[in-house]
């Protein structure tokens, strides 16, 4: 595989609906702006970009068939080669690794990633039928219908086995929210306390309105190249943010789509087939796990991600990367719920299964320098969402994947100032960072690793 | 006491309009001023009926409407799913058929669903449950009734169920639901 390296981005503003343009011109902002990042103009990009891949998940919210070669003729694309990639809520995070494996194969040297969605066609709770689509619809979705109680269930089992407590699901909640206020292109803007999470209505227990993330219009795009692409661009002159950002780990992973199927195994399975290098390699964590079976934890059961773990551990080998929470400045995770960034934590290794709870409420995955109104009794380790995540940036499906892609890609070339004209979300002296796309109740989950080079 | 709303609930009807407002002559000015011209939003009504088949799943709807709740057994008696599931996801093997109405059964996780998607909300609030079965590998999604929607507790999580059936089966997975054994 050649290297590949992640050098622009762009976000439209996510926005509850955006009447005024068509899914085609709402792509072509974000299209636009990772263009002119490079101090390119359109024809120029046009005549060197080798193809694309598209993303988006729905063709119920669009009522379109095929919207990808709709946005590839818009985007004067035509006749390069492109291709629609979907995988649920992770359908960003599997376009952004397309992309990457047609760089890293050879058969492009310029590659264009975009992805959308439009959710706002339809009423909230059609919209939440239509994601419930994304259950088996013989077996789950004619009982429940409903990810946010598929999600609150999740919690339960976590909360009975493991402690971990509402107001600590609240925490992810307060700091996603904040970061995102200093955050221009998020949908939420807002300072909320512990009590105004708990407070807000019930959804699902024990999840509110505000354990949730919304409903989203929005595109994001990002422009992938090989060292050949590079050169191509740059003769042409663009002027290409150096250090480069190279992606360094790819990694994915599945589960059963129905969330009842999924294992309850044993503590000698999950040692040798799902724990990290170093869970594996500490007799402290291998006792606390044996204590946490004697007590009747199976693994994945319904309170982790087995998709997640198998993604994370795939692209911590492939990027080196032994200790994710120490070598790891920033990870861009997919919150979709409070519950499922706690039970992310875990998944990728950020602390042990059963302590993701009490993690949250900690301050290692807060930013630092930023007042969140809340005690917290440790420092920062690993700002985990520090774009808000999509709990407050919003989640228009398609696009949110490469949306955390744009935002990791500013945070390691050191542009968060001058593209969110504030610099309180900038990760100081970034150099490592994740993303992670989530779809579905853990069924598709990647993860990808991007360095700042030198 | 709980806040009011302030909102009143919209649908996306709206009127028939027999006009739009359009500039009258069509020079270079009034063709430019098109730019700041708001979207025209219309309803798209999309309707369809599906012919679903349950497959080879059909005998487990079979059951239901019989009052006999079945799960599907690799034919060594070893691994069992509680939902059903024509294949061993292991071995590859094709799964036999096993009667599960009176195995002991368990509340493994919940929540009360107080939203829900369109075609539900009108049953909000509801109690959505996974159960789990002796000697059943996987669990089962289902409604749990005879506990109190507007006091939920981690204490139902264990609490001994038992199936109960429609008495006249609707051939949905709903056709079965649990209640605490009392």
């Amino acid at each position: 595989m050649r290297p590949v390296y992640a050098i622009s981005g762009g976000v439209s503003k996510f926005a509850k609906t955006r009447p005024d343009k068509t899914f085609q011109a709402v792509i072509k902002e974000a299209y636009d702006y990772a263009i002119n990042d490079l101090g390119l103009d359109f024809e120029t990009f046009t005549r060197l970009v080798d193809g694309s891949v598209a993303s988006y998940f729905s063709d119920h919210f669009a009522r379109q068939l095929m919207a990808g070669i709709m946005a590839q003729d818009y985007l004067g694309l035509c006749p390069k080669p492109g291709h629609r990639v979907e995988g649920g809520g992770a359908t960003g995070g599997l376009c952004f690794q397309e992309a990457w494996k047609s760089v890293a194969s050879g058969h492009m040297d310029i590659c264009v990633a975009y992805g959308f969605e439009t959710m706002s066609h339809v009423e909230t709770w059609k919209g939440n039928e239509f994601i419930a689509l994304a259950s088996d619809i013989s077996f789950d979705y004619p009982v429940g219908g409903f990810y946010s109680g598929y999600y609150a269930m999740m919690v339960t089992r976590h909360m009975k086995e493991f402690g971990t407590t509402p107001e600590q699901l609240a925490h992810v909640s307060v700091k996603n929210h904040l970061n995102a206020y200093y955050n221009p292109y998020s949908q939420k803007r807002n300072r909320y306390t512990i009590q105004d999470v708990r407070n807000a209505p019930m959804v699902a227990w024990p999840l509110t309105r505000l354990d949730i993330c919304v409903m989203s219009d929005g595109a994001a795009a990002t422009i992938l190249v090989s060292e050949e692409g590079l050169k191509k661009l740059e003769a042409a002159g663009a002027e290409i943010a150096r250090p480069l950002v190279k992606v360094t780990g790819i990694g994915r992973g599945t589960d059963a789509m129905r969330m009842a199927d999924r294992p309850h195994f044993d503590y000698d399975t999950f040692m040798s087939d799902y724990a990290t290098e170093q869970e594996k390699s500490s007799d402290e964590t291998r006792a606390y796990y044996r204590k946490l079976w004697d007590h009747g934890t199976r693994y994945p059961g319904v309170h982790s991600f087995r998709a997640g773990r198998t993604a994370g551990n795939m692209a911590w080998k492939h990027a080196g990367i032994s200790d994710p929470l120490n070598e790891l400045d920033f990870v861009e995770l997919h919150d979709a719920y409070t519950s499922s960034e706690i039970q992310t934590y875990e998944d990728l290794g950020l602390c042990r299964y059963g302590e993701g709870g009490e993690f949250a409420a900690s301050g290692k995955a807060f930013m630092p320098g930023i007042d969140y109104g809340l005690d917290l009794p440790e420092k920062s380790a690993c700002a985990v969402n520090p774009s808000g995540g999509l709990i407050a940036c919003g989640h228009p499906v398609g696009a949110t994947g490469l949306m955390q892609a744009v935002f990791a890609i500013w945070q390691l070339q050191g542009t968060v100032k001058k593209h969110f004209n504030d610099d309180r979300l900038q990760v100081r002296d970034a150099k490592r960072g994740a993303i992670h796309s989530h779809a579905g109740t853990g069924t598709y989950v990647s993860v990808s690793v991007m360095e700042r080079e030198g | 006491m709980s806040k009011l709303p302030s909102k009143r609930d919209e649908t996306l009807g709206g009127y028939i309009v027999h006009g739009i407002p359009f500039p009258v002559d069509t020079d270079p000015d009034s063709l430019a001023f098109l730019k700041k011209m708001a979207p025209i939003l219309i309803e798209q009504e999309y309707k369809i009926t599906y012919l679903h088949s349950y497959a080879q799943d059909s005998p487990w709807f079979a059951g239901l409407a019989n009052k006999h709740l079945l799960a599907s057994q690799r034919p060594d008696g070893g691994y069992t799913y509680a939902n059903p599931r024509g294949h061993d996801m292991y071995t590859g093997e094709e799964t036999r058929w096993i009667d599960i109405t009176d195995v002991p059964a368990h509340v493994h996780a919940f929540t009360v669903c107080y939203f829900g998607s369109e075609e539900f909300l009108p049953e909000t609030p509801f109690v959505l449950a996974l159960i789990e079965f002796e000697g059943v590998n996987t669990l089962l999604l289902t409604r749990l009734m005879g506990v109190d929607p507007a006091a939920p507790s981690l204490d139902w999580i264990g609490m001994e169920v038992r199936p109960q059936f429609l008495r006249n089966s609707k051939l949905k997975p709903t056709d079965v639901y649990f209640a605490p054994k009392g």
